[in-house]
């Protein structure tokens, strides 16, 4: 192809646009027409129904202890890992020997999958054999069954959450933490900044475009990622104190048959996708104009 | 006054030296305790307190693991639909980059923001229902088209080669140009060259990314030949209804130690890539 081909930079987009269009966008459109749609009563036909599974859904009363069950699990585990991510990513830029060792074990985790860290935390946490179940019924007298009791299964999968999604924060915060001038952290020590002053005045503002890069994927990786976290460790219980949104989704659409309800539970995670965007976008114009 | 600062530097030196020799020990615990279990026998798995290391290496778990689910095959599924993902995303990804990254044309910026938006919806969860649903009218259930096609392009990867090939100065192309090369010459003996370890490094995060897939194997696979081995491990825990965690742990070592010898061989690289496509993409 000749430089001067106009056609040249369409070609080169075809492909791309050809699976996204077929693969995305005609099913973000098909949920659209899907939420408008009932199955008859004997599910031979759809029938269209306007706007009737919305107002289902937001009429019941369940729908909202899943949506908080959402935002709670994504808001405490997000938290959580940035917190200690930041944290470790101190000790992880020092030139300690063995740091490439120690990143190397840390790290790990982010080449696990969400259905294989759900697994790794069961059997930590299960009655019989568990270890950390053993630790803390010796440390704290806890014994119970982790995925099957009220507040303990919500912690459980957090546990595994945090686990999994640590790595993802570590690496974006050692890559922020190295790019921050020597000059600026020595002068702050000649004018007496301690350790934790220097960490939390100094560095953590100046990261602050990173950290909330962090909170954006870290909170959308739970909303819709964790399915395998779930689905392994507790499928949604103990009386659905696990069931998030994305998990709804999926006993309505493919265990309970009812499609119109959940297109319009996709369109209801459209809409916070859409939130999240527009929440990204304003803060990345904001960091942008004080740098 | 400088010893005391010598002697201070060296105290915080060793404190985080062994903070992180904690830490590194905890991250890794669960799948170092996996490990372990899964080479006992069935009555060293039920000690309690429960043992650290297994008397002597037992390889029945993972007989058992291989013989109540067919792992062998899903490993070889996983594997084509991981490999599969990651060469069509590469394609793909390559050619929109270098679109975007060295050419002008009517209808860029209406092209790139129609990508871009993608990046906000998730296919593999949000839209699994109305993707389900096209898939059976493709006739596509139960094979590897439907495991591999939908996700054979993304932004991620379009806006990764995009950004790269953008710090490639302009004199090569010039250069290229004046000594008769086409575009498409240009770009598969100069820029794709150049580009060897960032190419490396994408292909590793997208072969974990398809290798970890779990939510859309699991709908779009009834035939237990279609599988891969994130569902056979969740069908193995199924199957052991003594939940003999031996057995199911010898199952997770199967799945999980491909990604994890590579994350551990190719580390550098990937966490590389993995910065560049996140703070500039």
């Amino acid at each position: 192809m000749s430089w001067k081909s106009k056609l040249t930079p369409y070609l080169l987009l075809i492909p791309t646009f050809i699976i996204i269009v077929i693969f995305i966008y005609w099913p973000a459109a098909y949920s659209f027409k899907l939420s408008f749609y009932q199955e008859s009563f004997f599910g031979n036909r759809s029938v269209f129904v306007g706007f009737e599974n919305f107002i289902d859904l937001f009429t019941d009363p369940d729908y909202y202890t899943v949506i908080l069950t959402s935002f709670l699990y994504s808001f405490s585990s997000v938290f959580i890992t940035i917190f200690i991510a930041f944290l470790i990513s101190q000790l992880l830029v020092q030139n300690i020997p063995g740091t490439r060792l120690f990143r190397l074990f840390i790290f790990a985790p982010y080449a696990i999958s969400p259905a294989i860290a759900g697994t790794l935390w069961s059997f930590l946490l299960t009655p019989t054999v568990g270890y950390l179940n053993y630790l803390f019924l010796e440390l704290f007298g806890i014994d119970t069954d982790w995925l099957t009791t009220t507040p303990y299964a919500f912690i459980a999968v957090m546990l595994a959450t945090i686990w999994k999604m640590l790595p993802f924060d570590l690496i974006f915060y050692i890559a922020g933490l190295q790019s921050i001038p020597d000059s600026l952290l020595e002068s702050s020590m000649i004018d007496g900044a301690n350790l934790w002053q220097r960490m939390w005045k100094i560095k953590f503002p100046l990261l602050s475009p990173i950290t909330f890069y962090l909170f954006i994927m870290n909170f959308t990786t739970t909303m819709f990622a964790s399915f395998g976290i779930i689905d392994i460790m507790t499928k949604g219980g103990p009386l659905g104190t696990t069931t998030t949104m994305i998990y709804k989704l999926y006993l309505d659409a493919f265990a309970f048959q009812n499609n119109g309800s959940a297109a319009a539970q996709s369109i209801v995670m459209f809409a916070i996708m859409g939130i999240i965007t527009v929440i990204y976008f304003k803060g990345v114009e904001k960091s942008v104009h004080y740098q | 006054m400088a010893s005391s600062i010598s002697r201070r530097n060296k105290r915080n030196l060793i404190l985080s030296e062994i903070t992180l020799i904690i830490v590194s020990l905890i991250i890794m615990a669960p799948v170092l305790l996996a490990l372990s279990m899964s080479f006992m026998n069935p009555n060293e798995v039920y000690t309690f307190p429960p043992k650290l290391l297994p008397s002597s290496i037992q390889w029945g778990n993972y007989k058992e693991a291989l013989q109540l689910v067919d792992l062998g095959r899903m490993l070889i599924n996983s594997a084509i639909v991981a490999f599969f993902i990651t060469f069509g995303k590469l394609i793909t990804g390559t050619l929109a980059g270098y679109a975007f990254a060295n050419f002008q044309f009517k209808g860029k910026n209406l092209s790139f923001m129609l990508l871009f938006i993608t990046l906000f919806l998730p296919a593999e969860t949000v839209m699994i229902l109305p993707l389900f649903l096209i898939m059976k009218q493709f006739g596509w259930i139960n094979t590897y088209y439907a495991l591999i096609i939908p996700f054979t392009a993304s932004a991620t990867n379009a806006f990764l080669m995009r950004q790269h090939f953008m710090t490639i100065p302009n004199e090569l192309s010039d250069a290229a140009k004046i000594d008769g090369a086409t575009s498409m010459q240009y770009f598969w003996r100069i820029l794709l060259p150049l580009s060897k370890s960032m190419l490396g490094g994408a292909a590793l995060i997208n072969f974990v990314y398809a290798w970890n897939l779990y939510l859309w194997p699991l709908i779009v696979t009834m035939d237990d030949k279609m599988k891969t081995v994130q569902i056979g491990v969740k069908m193995l825990i199924d199957a052991e209804s003594a939940n003999n965690w031996g057995t199911i742990m010898a199952g997770t070592m199967i799945a999980l130690v491909p990604t994890l010898i590579i994350f551990f061989a190719i580390q550098n690289l990937f966490v590389k890539s993995l910065v560049s496509s996140g703070l500039k993409g």
